[in-house]
């Protein structure tokens, strides 16, 4: 097997662990008959406090976030939905407002990237390895042929 | 090892990539992200006045250029833009153009002693719960929002406003004021400003 031919194995290899990331679903469902004390919290925890930036709505102090509070609340007993508050805030805020990036657009390249990195480190340490390897066909000794990858 | 050159190339470029995207995010201020509001209808309000017993809506003012300002007593920045509101007050009010001062997280006894001694004369209501505020997607004060006569929010301004923010965009709004498309056709034809007329709710302007 050529290097090329190597390359593509390994990759074929890496290749379904974006795919991983799909299966397990840590989608947050939420149960029907939650308390709607932690439903605020949950749904705060995942807003950004616009004061302090740094702090969720729900570990800020500050009357604002503590105001967001009661909205959340409010919104939440009248019977929206967690995600039904959240674009609430985020058409108020934009999506700054939420303390994790969407899953779509560019704010999926903050998803996919470290998934994507993982794989390519994964793809060039497999090269190095299978190099290393005393049986390996891609030994040092073997010189890869220019013809083999230039090939139309 | 042409193929290692190339490989390291893409690994710079990659790095480099990464490097630039991390200085243009860690360079961007929240102040001057664009606000989902402007562009759209501003978001309706009815609220009580500070000084009496009355309440102010938004829709009420529907078909004037209205000035929307946050404030508190406790902001030094209020403090500093006091006077470009006090100027753009004067300077705009017989052109038809209306300010609402919303009083945020603060005390009705602060901001009346404020305004006693700073001045004022635009109307002024308070935001109990500072609902509205959220509704506006306001992360402190001072904020200031323009609306035209359609009710439409054609810019929000974080900070202390600056007379030449003041002048432009009071500008915008009695531009779309006098625009025939900027006020939805009304019964009255080429006359005063919508706004001068309207007095729906009969109150003090």
């Amino acid at each position: 097997m050529s290097r090329a031919g190597v390359l593509i194995a390994v990759m074929l290899l890496a290749w379904p662990v974006p795919g991983v990331s799909a299966q397990p679903s840590t989608r947050p469902s939420v149960p029907v008959g939650k308390d709607l004390d932690a439903l605020t919290a949950e749904v705060a925890a995942q807003l950004r406090c616009p004061v302090c930036r740094q702090l969720s709505v729900q570990d800020s102090p500050s009357d604002l976030a503590q105001e967001i509070k009661g909205v959340i609340r409010g919104r939440l007993a009248a019977g929206e939905s967690p995600e039904e508050v959240k674009a609430y805030f985020v058409s108020k805020y934009g999506e700054w407002i939420l303390l994790s990036p969407p899953k779509r657009g560019i704010a999926l390249l903050v998803w996919a990237l470290p998934i994507l990195a993982l794989g390519a480190g994964g793809v060039v340490l497999g090269v190095v390895l299978r190099g290393w390897l005393p049986g390996g066909r891609a030994s040092r000794g073997e010189r890869p042929d220019p013809a083999s990858t230039a090939a139309p | 090892m042409n193929g290692s050159k190339w490989g390291s190339a893409l690994a710079v470029l990659v790095v480099v990539s990464l490097l630039a995207l991390l200085g243009f995010g860690l360079t961007r201020d929240a102040d001057t992200l664009a606000s989902p509001l402007v562009g759209g209808t501003a978001p309706d309000f009815e609220l009580p006045k500070l000084d009496d017993d009355g309440m102010v809506s938004l829709s009420d003012l529907r078909g004037s250029p209205v000035v929307v300002n946050f404030w508190a007593s406790w902001c030094l920045a209020c403090i500093q833009e006091h006077p470009v509101l006090i100027d753009a007050w004067r300077t705009y009010r017989d052109q038809g153009v209306k300010m609402v001062g919303i009083v945020y997280q603060d005390t009705r006894e602060n901001a009346r002693r404020y305004l006693r001694e700073r001045g004022g004369g635009w109307t002024q209501v308070t935001d109990p719960g500072t609902r509205v505020a959220i509704d506006f997607g306001v992360y402190g004060v001072p904020e200031t929002f323009f609306i035209d006569p359609r009710g439409i929010i054609t810019h929000k301004h974080i900070g202390p406003v600056t007379d030449e923010i003041m002048h432009r965009e009071i500008g915008v709004l009695l531009a779309a004021a006098r625009s025939p498309t900027g006020v939805e056709p009304a019964a009255s034809s080429a006359g005063p400003p919508a706004g001068l007329t309207k007095a729906p709710s009969g109150g003090t302007s």
